[in-house]
């Protein structure tokens, strides 16, 4: 069940991409409850899709 | 009032600075707008002033970028290797250092967008592609992995690859300033 942050760095990146199957969504959303980094992570994440869209 | 053929010109550095953040060649940049510019001419019924020029252009011109990746990516290219990344984190998978917090009002300072196109620029041509055809054109990404002959998990990958990449050149250029 348990993610490492290295593992859920890679669903995090997945999930911006396809929409994750119920097993994965579910570890990585209780990782991202209990893990500060990787919920910074995947706000950056999110902030550089915000950032792309805004070039030309 | 201005001709159809003179507001589309009008257009021409906007699609150019488009294509090349797409392609990253000035040449095959040059040749997609000028295809696109033709086949807005010739279209030019089919604009019928139904929605904004520059919109309407850039739709065409997506098409023609697609049309130049296609063209240049019959080539396979072997899975890219996402180990440069695992220096990140530990042996027990956490992070070395931590992801930072990355204000939010870097998106209204015209360097920050100067320094992404610099790290944009600095990725491996193909993983580019993938990245900005997935976050800048809204492609999903069955289209891509088919537009650039390679398999989702490959997508998968590449996307990840560049995500962490810019991460690392934004946090480096930028946010550790």
């Amino acid at each position: 069940m348990k993610l490492t942050c290295k593992e859920a760095a890679r669903l995090v990146s997945q999930g911006l991409d396809r929409r994750l199957g119920p097993w994965d969504w579910l570890r990585l959303r209780v990782h991202l409850l209990i893990c500060d980094a990787c919920t910074a992570f995947s706000r950056q994440m999110e902030f550089l899709r915000r950032a792309i869209q805004r070039l030309p | 009032m201005k001709s159809f053929a003179a507001r589309v010109e009008e257009e021409r550095p906007y699609l150019l600075r488009y294509a090349s953040l797409q392609l990253r060649d000035s040449h095959a940049a040059e040749d997609a707008v000028q295809e696109a510019l033709v086949a807005a001419l010739a279209g030019e019924a089919s604009f019928a002033g139904r929605s904004n020029l520059r919109t309407w252009l850039t739709g065409i011109l997506k098409h023609k970028i697609v049309d130049a990746i296609r063209r240049s990516s019959r080539d396979p290219e072997p899975l890219p290797e996402t180990a440069e990344f695992d220096a990140l984190f530990d042996e027990t998978g956490h992070w070395g250092e931590p992801p930072a917090a990355w204000p939010e009002n870097s998106l209204e300072q015209k360097q920050f967008f100067a320094v992404l196109e610099k790290c944009l620029a600095a990725l491996p041509a193909k993983t580019a592609q993938a990245f900005m055809m997935r976050e800048h054109m809204g492609f999903d990404t069955d289209e891509i992995c088919q537009e650039i002959g390679v398999t989702p998990t490959h997508c998968w990958v590449l996307l990840y690859r560049a995500r962490m990449a810019l991460r690392e050149c934004l946090q480096t250029n930028w946010f550790g300033k």
